[in-house]
């Protein structure tokens, strides 16, 4: 079979992502939409800030494009590069600047990742100017008020060096998220993957184990997303106990003896 | 192919010369004719072990010898090693005594009892799985030790050095972990809340009363497992349908009331006199032992300590908040607060509430609340009473560093000292906690030294600056990549060019600037033991000096530490710059202020140093040792061999974490142990100690580039 081929800044998701809010976070996105103030997603991984956006894009019907920031994104991969195509040089946009184009929601996934000169192109964009700057074709584009710029970043595990300058922060209407709470959480894993609630409450169960385990052992404890793999796996037929190990025990460490710590800890429970 | 096994002859050579019997007369005769008739393998094991523990001790390896072959028959030769490695940890811990006497104990070693040892789960394995285990349960942290039996005092567990009840080793992992989660359980729902002492004056027999509140206990905290943590239930359940006797009758109707949902640590107190009129009563092999003093005694301690931390950090937190609303609040009046506790579903969970609107409690507050929960079963009001200005002396409520001189004005202690391992090459096992290191400062010494040095050397300088500035690296583009972010119009005309002439066309058509990330993080460690005095010493001095001003300029982050030390009781590292210290007038006077002082023990000032680079983010890290030769001690076996091979695995261990050590060795004549003893690490030998101060930068600069 083909898979299909998306244009990103013209897609629109169809069907509503699954997605159970915690608090007041749809409430508080979709006003900082309509008062064009751009959002910062803070919270630790696999807890749902990239499900939390697309449910978004797919309620106030926009395009979303996702850019997952590394350590080697310039601003010339954000807002795009002459190519060369058949012996011409060829503008691209980069998808910073088709999403601004297209009015569409642009997520900046881990943006501390990213080299600092692409601040300069994310700051005129996000404050009251809403334009981005495209210095090497010497235009101004103006972002249409459906545009929405927002960025994510996981205060816990970054090092000091790759903080969130204040002038960048100050910029964003922030929101936190982390892990919800057991009730919430256990819905979700039943939900997501459709196993009952015992088991669902089993898994959050060890969740909150794991995770106070870090700190002393383990940098980050086993995240929800993490949970909803488990799930899915015993779902499928595997052994509670196996399906811990592999989706959840194996990804969160190496540590030979705190894998076996986190498996005894799902063997207690199951 | 096996060897044939060794004469007695053959053997008494090696004995002679191990043992020193020529003074201590011991008769080596009869142990050869003895090892004589086993076979060479052996053999070899139990020579092995008397060579290594003669290391340490040659009365020891004597009584070794002279049992060793007698329990080869009934031992597993792993718990022979245990055996050894543990009697030369309690020579090293409490002399030759205590470990003369933890060596006889193996003769009341009754083979019956232990025929499960081969399977058994020594402590030292399973005790980094349990200690995470533990962690990951809700609760107080809990460190596990060893001991004689297991028990806890609601701070630690203790859990006896193995667990060989059952033939199986996965069996008896279970058990430990069994044991583990039943100490666990002790601290978690309530039963070391049990006021033992007044508990044991209402009965005639407080010892029986003690035995049957704690069945009554394990009762109930075993139903509570198998609410909480069913899994871990269904292994005890089978566990103890193979090693224990089944319930008696008459206790029946009491395990049914405790295993009620509602059962409280009361409830087991309520049934105590119900229990006490019983005559049998049941134990299981993994319930462990109540220590009601060591109870007692932790608790007394913590109480007030965590009342008064609680306090400060409340205020601490309402000081924050208040400072966030000023607007908002006139100060009038006392913020309330209010702490509500959930407990359900294996989870505890704390809600701060002040004057109703909910605040986040940071972890350290999260776990003092737990503390005090656990010791209560709720939280008294007092203790969320913010602490007012000046109530506690924060000296006395938090933990203070000692001052590392007062150990050798009063009385001897380790408190506030960090403990290292030694690796002991004869026994080719670590000593344990052997090194006792302090950290101490340099006193500085605001003299004309770094002026003077800066002068004398000033061409020196200049020429250094000139080299190291080259070095810095700066963002420059790089022409003909295969991706940039802008074209290169060079490679462009000449790539269409030769399209044009038939030939193949380049696609590195691309400009990309590279950034300059220069992330090196570097320790020096310098020599200042006594040896130093003098030359040695001024021209470490020297070589500092101009060091830092080669490496300001380069921007990486650098940390220098002297060593010295006298015996494995007194490590100094000595602070002349820690990492986050600015290259200021203050380090410049504890450069000028390094002076000699005692021996050159190097281990541990190696290992202090793995650690401390390691916390340091960086991609590369180099640690710099500056010494004059051979590692040495006071009248210590660190003379020789043994200082030699503690230094060689100190640098393999920092090695192994991915640290790149170098060292500097002034020496005249060049010895041969040193590429031995440098093995893990690049090294290099001067010969003449006014080179240091020039070579020092430039071998710097040619290992970080």
């Amino acid at each position: 079979m083909d898979a299909r081929t998306l244009d990103p800044a013209q897609h629109l998701i169809e069907k509503e992502p699954y997605y159970e809010p915690v608090g007041d976070e749809i409430q508080l996105f979709e006003a900082a939409w309509r008062q064009q103030i751009p959002v910062l997603l803070k919270g630790p991984t696999g807890c749902g800030k990239t499900r939390f956006m697309e449910h978004m894009a797919w309620r106030l019907k926009r395009p979303l494009i996702t850019v997952s920031c590394h350590d080697d994104l310039t601003a010339s991969d954000l807002v795009g590069r002459y190519l060369v195509k058949g012996g011409e040089t060829v503008w691209v946009d980069g998808p910073l600047t088709r999403a601004v184009r297209a009015g569409g929601i642009c997520y900046l996934d881990e943006i501390v990742e990213a080299r600092k000169d692409t601040m300069v192109v994310i700051h005129p964009l996000a404050d009251d100017r809403r334009t981005l700057p495209m210095e090497k074709l010497g235009q101004l584009v103006e972002a249409p008020p459906e545009f929405c710029l927002a960025i994510s970043y996981n205060p816990g595990y970054q090092s000091v060096l790759k903080d969130l300058k204040q002038s960048t922060r100050q910029r964003f209407v922030a929101l936190e998220f982390d892990y919800p709470a057991a009730d919430l959480e256990r819905r979700i894993v039943a939900t997501e993957s459709g196993v009952s609630d015992a088991v669902a409450s089993n898994l959050v169960r060890f969740a909150q184990m794991t995770r106070n385990l870090k700190g002393s052992g383990l940098e980050e404890g086993a995240s929800t997303r993490l949970l909803v793999h488990a799930a899915k796996l015993i779902a499928d037929g595997v052994s509670p106990v196996a399906a811990c190990r592999s989706a959840v025990a194996q990804a969160v460490t190496d540590d030979a003896d705190m894998l076996k710590a986190i498996q005894e800890l799902s063997s207690s429970i199951f | 192919m096996a060897l044939p096994p060794l004469t007695a002859s053959e053997m008494e050579a090696s004995l002679h010369a191990w043992l020193d019997t020529e003074f201590t007369f011991y008769k080596v005769e009869e142990l050869a004719a003895e090892l004589a008739l086993l076979a060479r393998d052996d053999q070899d094991f139990i020579l092995g072990w008397i060579r290594r523990i003669a290391s340490t001790h040659i009365t020891l390896a004597w009584q070794f010898g002279r049992r060793a072959p007698a329990l080869l028959s009934r031992m597993e030769r792993r718990l022979l090693d245990a055996w050894a490695i543990h009697t030369c940890d309690v020579f090293d811990r409490a002399g030759l005594q205590t470990a003369l006497r933890a060596m006889e104990e193996v003769d009341s070693f009754d083979a019956d009892q232990h025929r499960n040892d081969a399977a058994g789960a020594l402590f030292d394995d399973i005790a980094p799985v349990l200690g995470n285990f533990v962690c990951g349960l809700a609760g107080r942290r809990l460190k596990l030790e060893q001991g004689d039996a297991a028990w806890t005092d609601g701070e630690r567990i203790v859990l006896p050095p193995i667990f060989a009840a059952l033939p199986c080793e996965a069996d008896n992992f279970q058990l430990a972990k069994a044991t583990v989660a039943l100490q666990w359980a002790q601290t978690r729902f309530g039963t070391l809340r049990i006021d033992f002492a007044a508990l044991g004056a209402r009965y005639d027999d407080p010892e029986r009363a003690l035995s049957r509140l704690h069945a009554l206990e394990t009762l109930r905290l075993s139903a509570r497992i198998a609410h909480e943590l069913p899994g871990l239930h269904r292994e005890m359940q089978r566990l103890r349908g193979a090693l224990d006797p089944a319930l008696p009758d008459a206790w029946a109707p009491l395990a049914a009331q405790l295993a009620t949902p509602q059962a409280t640590v009361d409830t087991s107190l309520d049934l105590l006199d119900a229990a006490y009129a019983l005559d049998a009563c049941p134990q299981w092999r993994d319930q462990g032992v109540l220590r009601p003093d060591a109870v007692a005694t932790a608790r007394a301690a913590r109480i007030e300590k965590e009342k008064a931390r609680l306090r400060i950090k409340l205020a601490a937190l309402l000081e924050e908040h208040a400072a966030h609303d000023e607007a908002e609040r006139d100060g009038a009046d006392k913020p309330e607060i209010d702490v509500s506790v959930r407990d359900e579903n294996g989870a505890l969970d704390f809600e701060i509430t002040l004057d109703g609107a909910p605040l986040a409690p940071p972890d350290d507050v999260r776990q003092l609340l737990t503390s005090v929960y656990l010791d209560f079963g709720n939280i008294p009001p007092e203790h969320l009473v913010p602490a007012g200005e000046g109530e506690y002396d924060p000296s006395l409520v938090f933990d203070q560093p000692e001052d590392p001189d007062a150990v050798w004005h009063g009385t001897y202690h380790e408190k506030g000292a960090e403990l290292y391992p030694e690796w002991d090459h004869g026994r080719q096992h670590y000593r344990k906690n052997w090194c006792v290191m302090r950290e101490k400062a340099v006193t500085p010494v605001y003299d004309d030294f770094v002026r003077d040095t800066l002068d004398r050397h000033a061409g020196l300088v200049r020429h250094l600056r000139r080299k190291f500035e080259a070095l810095r690296d700066e963002n420059r583009f790089e022409k003909r990549q295969p991706q940039g972010d802008e074209i290169d119009l060079d490679a462009l005309i000449e790539a269409l060019a030769d399209a044009r002439d038939g030939r193949e066309m380049s696609d590195r058509l691309f400009v990309r600037l590279h950034r300059a990330e220069r992330n090196i993080a570097v320790a020096f460690l310098v020599d200042m033991s006594g040896s130093t005095k003098g030359w040695i010493n001024e021209a470490e001095r020297e070589a500092l000096v101009l060091l830092c001003e080669a490496l300001e300029c380069l921007g990486d982050r650098y940390a220098i530490y002297g060593f010295s030390g006298t015996t494995r009781k007194r490590c100094e590292l000595f602070r002349i710059k820690t990492f986050d210290d600015a290259y200021d007038d203050e380090v410049r006077a504890r450069i000028s202020g390094i002076r000699p002082q005692e021996y050159t023990r190097m281990g541990f000032a190696i290992r202090h140093m793995t650690r401390l680079l390691n916390a340091v983010e960086a991609k590369t890290r180099v640690l710099v040792t500056l010494s004059d030769g051979r590692p040495d001690d006071y009248f210590d076996v660190y003379r020789g061999q043994y200082g030699v091979e503690d230094t060689r695995m100190a640098l393999l261990e920092a090695a192994r974490t991915g640290i790149h050590p170098f060292c500097i060795t002034l020496d005249r004549d060049a010895r041969d142990y040193l590429p031995h003893m440098y093995g893990a690490a690049r090294y290099i030998i001067l010969d003449d100690v006014r080179q240091l101060p020039l070579k020092v930068t430039d071998i710097y600069r040619r290992i970080t580039t």
